[in-house]
């Protein structure tokens, strides 16, 4: 029976049918991320469904204008804390873009280097549970073992495996520890044998097709309308990805290729983000190519955004004091405001930042793509089962830090 | 995206919309216009269906409290077209005493979510909205946090058990602006 079907035969008024109505969270054991389902039930059978998020608001966007512009980074970090980089790029790029500065090339190699690491340690989040929502466990531990394997890179590269802090305005903390490229070469070649492993062990599975494949149906139309990006849009078959269509950093210097799907349901979800991980590789893979005749700095020498080094901050009176202005005062970014987009893992990740020229941002908004996916999960599960709530939600990937904020 | 094509965007609009536009402008490579109210709805509409404009996403809808000035509020909605590859900013001021705005709900699907947070986070309320009621706050909660006047250290009181069968959550259909 098709879906329009199924919904329409529930609209006829049926006494056998009494609608019941289920409060399915906000800690519900199958459902990772803290979330309330209201639901009104026939049978099984999801009539409407009201999804109720903010469980984990923090205040995210009033905490980030009470501090300076430097201390907002370590929030950032907590936002998707899958793939915590891409959150320190997309603030970092958006404040430099009102700054009127640009970090030293070398930087800005090394931000992309380390938003694609973060992409495939979110998307193997992602693709690693989708696994064990339907049973398939083992498929969970592998693609955690990969993950623990990029981890320890971003360990090395800055020194914290979640809560990076990792970029500045004008560029990053510190430069790539040595021989950096030999190890991230041997971490993919271990990574590409999970996914190997994983790709047997999912892709085809009988049990794993039947529950993804035409679940969470979602047409262009309607994706386009609830602003989705990211695989959810492109499972869908729209060629969206903000580093193609809008490039930023020097996503246009790369070569990679764009997974679409065609049909929009979970099972296009999940593949789209299985061959993206291949694509984010091979992007890393260039990015450590080129950082290897690339020299140079890794922040600006600019003392208005940049503390200066250790040496002078002790020996001279300039240094010194330019250390303690930033550190004070904070940064002076000019007046105005700046929206700017990089590709997050599950979408486009948008910053809007507003300036009022004092050391503090006087206003701090994420567009984060998790919100939008959980915006149109109301309209997707009508129809469907209870059980399909847990697929569909995984695929949708909520991370509560960036959803609630 | 060349000056030239910055150039027409803002260009047609202001042949189009003339006076009711109170502003348009392109700072830092971002292109914004700046719409009275009463207008509003009538440019998004444009907008999203003028083939020169096609803009089919709204990526984004937010407030910015500038407690002080008058109006005191901001509307910011951020457009995206994927056929032309273009962007807009779109800024509908908001009085504090007269705090409304019209919903994009009829528009994009999006809007009533993002425009629950908006009124979550700033109390505008939005005129025409389906089930305008808060998201990431829970219904007891006074004031909204946002603003530049509530502080960020402020406790809220305590508030009674809810008893979900009596009480449940949602209270649904609030009922919009106005």
């Amino acid at each position: 029976m098709t879906l329009s079907a199924r919904q329409e035969q529930f609209t006829v008024a049926d006494p056998l049918h009494e609608i019941m109505e289920l409060q399915m969270g906000p800690s519900h054991p199958a459902s990772h991320g803290t979330i309330k389902f209201n639901l009104k039930l026939d049978g099984e059978t999801i009539v409407d469904c009201d999804v109720e998020i903010g469980y984990l608001h923090r205040g995210f966007e009033k905490m980030c204008e009470q501090g300076t512009w430097t201390q907002v980074f370590p929030y950032t970090d907590r936002l998707n804390y899958a793939s915590p980089l891409i959150n320190n790029v997309g603030f970092a790029l958006t404040a430099e873009k009102l700054a009127g500065i640009q970090a030293p090339e070398r930087a800005e190699w090394i931000r992309m280097l380390c938003s694609e690491i973060s992409r495939i340690t979110d998307h193997l989040t992602c693709l690693g549970m989708a696994g064990v929502e339907v049973g398939a466990f083992t498929v969970g531990l592998y693609t955690n073992e990969a993950r623990e394997y990029l981890y320890d890179i971003v360990e090395t590269i800055t020194g914290a495996r979640l809560t990076v802090s990792y970029c500045r305005l004008g560029g990053v903390t510190n430069d790539l520890p040595a021989r950096f490229g030999e190890v991230l070469a041997d971490r993919f070649r271990k990574i590409r044998a999970v996914l190997a492993d994983c790709d047997k062990l999912l892709t085809r599975n009988r049990i794993f097709v039947d529950r993804m494949s035409g679940v969470g149906l979602l047409s262009q139309d309607d994706a386009i309308s609830y602003g989705l990006t990211g695989p959810l849009l492109r499972a869908t078959g729209v060629n969206y990805d903000v580093r193609k269509q809008c490039p930023y950093l020097y996503y246009d210097q790369v070569d990679f290729e764009v997974p679409l799907g065609t049909r929009g349901d979970n099972y296009d979800r999940f593949l789209v983000r299985f061959y993206e991980i291949e694509q984010s590789m091979r992007i890393a893979e260039q990015c450590l190519a080129k950082l290897k005749e690339l020299s140079g700095p890794v922040m600006i020498a600019d003392s208005r955004f940049a503390l200066p080094p250790k040496r002078d901050v002790y020996n001279s009176i300039e240094g010194l004091m330019n250390h303690f202005k930033i550190v004070m005062e904070g940064i002076k970014v000019p007046p105005g405001e700046a929206y700017l987009a990089v590709e997050g893992a599950n979408g486009e990740l948008g910053f809007y930042l507003v300036s009022d020229g004092s050391g503090r941002p006087y206003r701090v908004r994420v567009r984060g793509p998790c919100f939008f996916g959980m915006a149109s999960l109301g309209q997707v599960l009508k129809g469907h089962m209870i059980a399909d709530i847990i697929t569909t939600f995984g695929m949708i990937n909520m991370i509560g830090g960036e959803c609630d904020r | 995206m060349g000056l030239s094509a910055v150039g027409t965007l803002l260009d047609t609009l202001r042949a189009r919309f003339g006076g009711t536009l109170l502003d348009a402008h392109e700072r830092l490579g971002d292109e914004a216009v700046v719409v009275a109210r009463d207008h509003a709805l009538e440019l998004f509409g444009f907008l999203r269906d003028d083939p020169e404009m096609a803009f089919d996403f709204l990526i984004d809808l937010t407030a910015v409290d500038y407690l002080g000035k008058t109006p005191r509020f901001e509307v910011v909605a951020h457009l995206f077209s994927l056929p032309k590859r273009h962007r807009l900013r779109v800024k509908v001021p908001v009085d504090e005493n007269d705090c409304w705005a019209h919903s994009l709900s009829p528009l994009w699907k999006n809007a009533n979510w993002l425009e629950r947070e908006a009124f979550d986070m700033y109390g505008i309320r939005f005129a025409g909205h389906p089930d305008l009621r808060r998201i990431l706050m829970y219904p007891e909660f006074e004031g909204h946090p946002l603003r530049k006047d509530y502080p960020h250290n402020r406790r809220q009181p305590l508030i009674p058990e809810r008893d979900p069968i009596e009480n449940p959550w949602p209270p649904r259909r609030l009922g919009g602006a106005r």
